[in-house]
């Protein structure tokens, strides 16, 4: 992409991450870790491949977007509100009991929410419902999911990946938010999935690895190989979890843990520094 | 006496499938690979292009129902009752339950009047999961006449049912005349010394508890619950109001059940006596169905004398 677009989506990324960590300091709790690690992927599916309309969220044909790691809620609720489904000033009620931006997507009250996720591994059967549901009934609706790296440890991710295959859905595409890092410390030492490329492909996929899944241009050409493909396929991102706030990059403890007040100033400068940088 | 026609619930089931696939075509079924043995196999024989096998894997099935549904879409996914409601029970809650989707699952061989194959198959506690999620609605119909009919009232419903059928040929009970309707119980017989409120197989059951406890001069009501979610409490409390006592019975655990849900509706409000018939917070086992019912005491004989005991617990 030339470089007033790519500056473009990062200036609109580098906002989605205040309205993330804007949330999640409002709530007091929350995922940042690995909202900030798929900002970019979100970010570019929402501003430059899904055929939607934020005036009429549940236009029926569509394309779908499932956070099948349902916690990372803060990146798709600040992606949606940048967009334009909602006022981004609606991030500062994150969490809270009156708020329409429940703790984990809830497609019933969130204007842009194609599905309501959270448990993690069943997002992904979600989505290979809709690319089914798409084919069956002759829609040619597109369907886009984002799975955690530690979420595939969950079975039913495979289940999903096997009859995706099998039935032939070329109409999805799947991304695998590599940021390494899961709860318990690093995949490797958790539970590796790894790996991750070649599970997929042993179960009919295609799978494409991005190096720098926090870059547009590398994003960019996965979703247009992606594109030209015939069959499901999977783009393992490797990303950082935690990008762009210095502190919680690559560190595990802000997988599910808010800032304080210092640290969300601190976040917040280093940010604000940023988007100036790039305008 | 003219010979009674048995037919499983499960075939009401398939029958309907294959009727409903004639009307319209706005829908698709699932399956994980039973489809000889739900009856979903009726449907997949007719119309194989609207039908899709998930596999070995109910969890997906489930999540596959979820995405389809969630596109605005019909659909019916089909496995055994242990399997559906007990292995993916959080997938129907937060997949189905929670966006409260329009999923019809249809779960064969419920209870232990699967037989043969035993307890790790013989799901007796799956009204009871059912019951515990928001929004669900839960069907468990008598014969195989109200099978069809439930079938086709859920494909009109706007939310998640549940719907609970049998393996076993049972005594078909109701005429083509019959009405079902959701959330709706049915007075059978009349009566005013007890209320015997029966699902499933159990109906056709309280029916011959009826003719036996007349014998003895005891006058029984006798209701077909087959929509256990939500409940006709109108019916419930009417009967405890003018029987004084109920019978619940139920090819189910007594915990969390349609007796459970009888008691629940009494107890905030005219807490008469309830005797709940039921599986007794146990396994079942191998072995032919009708004997596994005699031994679980799932039979008329049983229901006569639990109305008995109700009876006797009448202040």
């Amino acid at each position: 992409m030339d470089f007033e677009a790519k500056r473009e989506l990062e200036i609109t990324a580098c906002k989605v991450r205040m309205g993330i960590l804007e949330g999640v300091h409002s709530a007091k709790s929350g995922h940042p870790g690995g909202s900030l690690s798929a900002t970019e992927i979100i970010t570019y599916l929402y501003f430059k491949v899904l055929n939607i309309d934020p005036e009429n969220p549940k236009m029926e044909n569509r394309d779908r977007f499932v956070l099948s790691k349902g916690h990372a809620a803060p990146v798709l609720y600040s992606v949606l509100a940048q967009r334009g489904f909602f006022k981004p000033e609606l991030m500062s009620t994150l969490r809270k009991p009156d708020s329409i931006l429940q703790g984990h997507p809830d497609m019933k009250n969130i204007p842009g929410v194609d599905m309501s996720t959270g448990s993690l591994g069943q997002g992904i059967s979600a989505a290979v419902g809709m690319a089914l549901s798409a084919k069956h009934f002759g829609n040619d609706f597109k369907v886009y999911a984002v799975l955690g790296d530690g979420e595939i440890e969950e079975g039913q991710v495979w289940e999903a990946a096997m009859f995706a295959a099998n039935k032939g859905l070329s109409n999805l595409t799947v991304f695998v938010d590599f940021n390494n890092l899961q709860i318990d410390g690093t995949i490797a030492e958790v539970n590796s999935p790894e790996p991750i490329d070649k599970k997929f492909e042993a179960f009919n996929w295609h799978a494409i690895i991005v190096e720098d899944g926090n870059d547009f241009d590398q994003i960019e050409a996965a979703v247009n190989e992606a594109k030209t493909i015939d069959k499901p396929v999977a783009i393992i991102a490797k990303t950082i979890k935690g990008k762009g706030v210095s502190f919680m990059e690559n560190a595990v403890n802000w997988h599910g843990a808010a800032p304080n007040d210092e640290l969300f100033e601190q976040a917040m400068a280093e940010l604000k520094a940023k988007l100036e940088e790039l305008q | 006496m003219s010979e009674v026609k048995s037919v499983a619930t499960r075939v009401g089931f398939g029958n309907a499938l294959k009727e409903l696939g004639a009307e319209r075509d706005d829908f698709v079924v699932l399956d994980a690979d039973l489809a000889a043995a739900t009856q979903t196999g009726a449907f997949k024989k007719e119309f194989p292009d609207r039908f899709y096998d998930c596999g070995i894997a109910e969890q997906n099935m489930i999540g596959i129902a979820a995405g389809i549904a969630a596109t605005g879409k019909r659909v019916i996914c089909s496995s055994f009752a242990m399997f559906a409601a007990g292995r993916a029970f959080e997938q129907i809650r937060n997949s189905v339950g929670y966006p409260h989707l329009n999923v019809i699952i249809g779960a064969t061989h419920a209870g232990i009047s699967v037989g043969e194959d035993g307890a790790t198959h013989q799901c007796c506690e799956d009204i009871a999961l059912m019951r515990t999620i928001p929004g669900m609605t839960i069907i468990n119909p008598a014969d195989v006449t109200e099978a069809n009919l439930a079938v086709r009232a859920a494909m009109e419903h706007n939310g998640p049912v549940y719907m609970r059928f049998g393996r076993l040929a049972v005594p078909v009970v109701f005429d083509e005349d019959y009405k079902f309707e959701i959330g709706k119980g049915v007075e059978l017989r009349k009566g005013n010394d007890v209320t015997i409120i029966a699902t499933g197989l159990m109906v056709n059951e309280a029916l011959i508890a009826y003719d036996m406890l007349k014998e003895e001069g005891i006058s029984a009501r006798i209701i077909n619950m087959a929509t256990i979610k939500p409940l006709d409490k109108d019916i419930v409390l009417k009967a405890a109001k003018e029987t004084g006592c109920i019978v619940t019975a139920e090819e189910h655990s007594v915990i969390g059940g349609l007796g459970s849900a009888v008691c629940e509706a009494l107890s905030e409000e005219n807490p008469v006596p309830v005797v709940k018939l039921g599986v007794y917070d146990e396994f079942g086992k191998s072995g032919a169905a009708p004997v596994l019912l005699d031994e679980f005491g799932l039979r008329a004989v049983n229901i006569v004398e639990k109305a008995k005991k109700a009876i006797s617990l009448k202040k």
